[in-house]
């Protein structure tokens, strides 16, 4: 599903550059979950913007989907972000004056789907991660782990091919927590690709493949063999 | 284009604008204002210039009154102080001899007394032709004008005002065919006139030949009432006028005195000016009100895509593409100028409404029916829909310009 090679960013800083990803390595199998944790600095949320075509990359190669990223101009990267990738924030970065029905409904629209299949679709994907009954309210009128729900339900509502999720529970307290990784968790049962980024042990624990990174080289990619536990 | 006519595209401008009230109505503020400003004093414009068509309605107004005086300087033999009548003859002479020239209307005047049956006071009376009212329509309530058999038949017949009717007469008392008493000579009355601006209410008017033969004026005339033709020069027909019967009564033609005159189309272009005056000004000071308007919502858009560029930054990741993001500022600007504009239209409308019913009503208001065409409104409208676009590709470009990665970090 995807597959970097070599990868390498670096960011200007000032006259010097300052290199993040010193040519990673990897490549995650369709259907994957998996968790990629590291100290701030390590470069793991510069990774997940290469990853989510948010960002390019200097050297390497990238391919999502068995097709290679290059030369990605604006438009397109954002039609490929609408058809393979679904983003999950710490902030949830939901629109504020939009319900939880109208901020999952958004994706829709950009990729072109008629009104009433939108609210139909939304509806559905509100419903999957249990907050059918809260679909008209407005995301200040939510708590946190709901804030995060809603914001799984617009990420899912696409059928993307990759969830990526950036400290999905960082703003959450231990019981939300719980429950929004439960969510992840029914997700990738069913079969999706996702892949979180953290700097929580027992976030990364949850997942079945942790790789860390430390300073922009991957040190450790092991497989945990928790499948039981959840 | 298809976008244009998407519910979709639409809806989701309606959405921005409906939950974000506040904004939008400090945005629209400006415009709204210019607009307004646009519509009152436009339409406070046109109802001055009714008010002034409506006084002189009946009037044609490129008009010249010319009556003789005393001369000044003495000429071939005569005196200075001389008294100067313009004579019947005359007439005859200034239409042939001066171009451009329409009527040339003769009348008399005096104070004369009206008596019926124990009622009895002074008004002015007019010895009149039937042109008068070629140069001056008479607005008759009830009978009719002089016509050309009053004056052949030396008729005594009178025209009397509304109010001396109400004065002189029972009410409900059908006048036309009634007598009255000019001076103590019997007058039968065939035409009652309702009083505009240029014709006194206390006046009655009576066949010229009539006048004549009463007062015994002779061939002399009162004064003139000279009028040209729409697209000829007032004031070099008076000049001609005055320099011919100088010439027919051998009078210096350097005398300043010995005719006198009121030159109304002079006095009209000067009022029609100052309204062609206020039009501009009002036009003048309702653009660039608008204009200034339409910048503020471009501004004001400018600081909101910096504000929304987390909003912009979250469509982005879900896959809005910048000409979507573009397309959407655009839209908005536009959509707050035309909302501007007719919220402006509206109340201005509204105002203008009030302005009639409080100082619009009655024959003596200072503005009648104060309106805006239908085509001064659409072209506002165009203008604002053209500037708004424009203005909004602005805060658009500005907005296509955020990263997404930049605007999504929570640092």
């Amino acid at each position: 599903m995807i597959k970097i090679e070599n990868l390498h960013k670096s960011y200007p800083v000032g006259k010097d550059f300052l290199h993040v990803l010193k040519g990673l390595n990897l490549t995650i199998k369709e259907g994957e979950f998996i968790s990629i944790m590291g100290a701030s600095g390590s470069g793991k949320s510069t990774l997940l913007n290469i990853l989510g075509l948010l960002d390019e990359h200097d050297r390497g190669k990238y391919s999502l989907n068995q097709e290679e990223i290059k030369e990605l101009n604006e438009k397109k990267a954002a039609i490929l972000r609408n058809k393979f990738l679904g983003f999950i924030f710490q902030s949830f970065n939901l629109i504020s004056y939009k319900t939880a029905l109208e901020n999952v409904a958004l994706p829709l629209y950009y990729k072109g789907i008629k009104k009433k299949e939108r609210q139909q679709l939304a509806l559905e994907y509100l419903e999957k991660v249990g907050l059918k009954d809260w679909a008209t309210h407005l995301p200040n009128e939510l708590s946190g782990g709901q804030k995060q729900r809603v914001a799984i339900a617009r990420a899912l509502v696409t059928k993307p091919k990759v969830i990526l999720a950036d400290e999905p529970t960082g703003a959450l307290d231990s019981t939300t927590t719980e429950s929004v990784m439960d969510i992840l968790k029914g997700i990738h049962a069913e079969g999706m690709t996702i892949v979180v980024i953290t700097h929580e042990e027992d976030i990364a624990k949850q997942t079945d493949r942790l790789v860390r990174l430390k300073d922009g080289i991957i040190v450790s990619d092991e497989l945990m063999h928790n499948k039981t536990k959840s | 284009m298809k976008f244009l006519f998407e519910s979709d595209t639409w809806q989701e401008i309606y959405e921005s604008i409906r939950k974000n009230k506040l904004r939008t109505m400090v945005t629209i503020i400006g415009v709204t204002w210019g607009i307004f400003l646009l519509v009152t004093l436009l339409g406070s414009a046109k109802g001055m210039e009714n008010s002034f068509n409506r006084m002189f309605g009946n009037m044609a107004t490129n008009t010249v009154f010319i009556w003789g005086q005393r001369t000044s300087m003495p000429f071939k033999g005569f005196q200075e102080n001389r008294k100067i009548r313009i004579k019947l003859s005359d007439i005859e002479k200034i239409k042939n001899e001066i171009d451009g020239v329409n009527f040339v209307v003769p009348r008399h005047d005096r104070i004369g007394t009206l008596t019926r049956n124990f009622e009895s006071a002074d008004f002015t009376i007019f010895g009149d032709y039937p042109e008068l009212n070629d140069v001056q329509k008479k607005n008759l309530s009830y009978g009719r004008f002089i016509n050309q058999k009053d004056i052949h038949e030396k008729r005594k017949v009178v025209v009397i005002s509304e109010e001396i009717y109400k004065q002189l007469f029972q009410k409900g008392v059908d006048a036309v065919g009634e007598n009255l008493l000019i001076n103590n000579i019997n007058f039968r009355v065939i035409g009652v006139f309702k009083s505009g601006k240029f014709d006194d209410e206390n006046s009655v008017h009576i066949p010229f030949s009539t006048f004549q033969q009463t007062y015994n004026t002779g061939d002399s005339v009162g004064w003139l009432m000279i009028t040209g033709s729409p697209d000829k020069d007032i004031n070099q027909i008076e000049a001609d006028a005055k320099l011919l019967l100088k010439n027919l009564g051998s009078v210096n033609p350097k005398d300043p005195r010995a005719f006198g005159g009121f030159n109304l189309g002079k006095e009209y272009i000067k009022i029609t000016g100052f309204l062609k005056g206020m039009q501009f000004l009002t036009w003048f000071v309702g653009i660039a009100t608008l204009i200034a308007g339409v910048f503020a919502i471009g501004n004001i858009l400018l600081i909101t895509v910096t504000e929304r560029t987390k909003e912009i930054g979250i469509r982005r990741a879900l896959g809005a593409t910048p000409i979507m993001i573009k397309r959407q500022v655009i839209m908005e600007a536009l959509s707050l100028s035309l909302i501007a504009g007719v919220l402006g239209i509206i109340s201005g409308g509204l105002v203008l409404i009030f302005i009639d019913k409080k100082y619009g009503q009655g024959d003596d208001a200072a503005l009648v029916n104060p309106s805006v065409s239908i085509s001064i409104v659409i072209i506002a409208v165009l203008m604002l829909a053209v500037l708004g676009t424009l203005i909004g590709l602005i805060p658009a470009n500005r907005a296509t310009r955020i990263k997404p990665i930049e605007a999504l970090s929570d640092e």
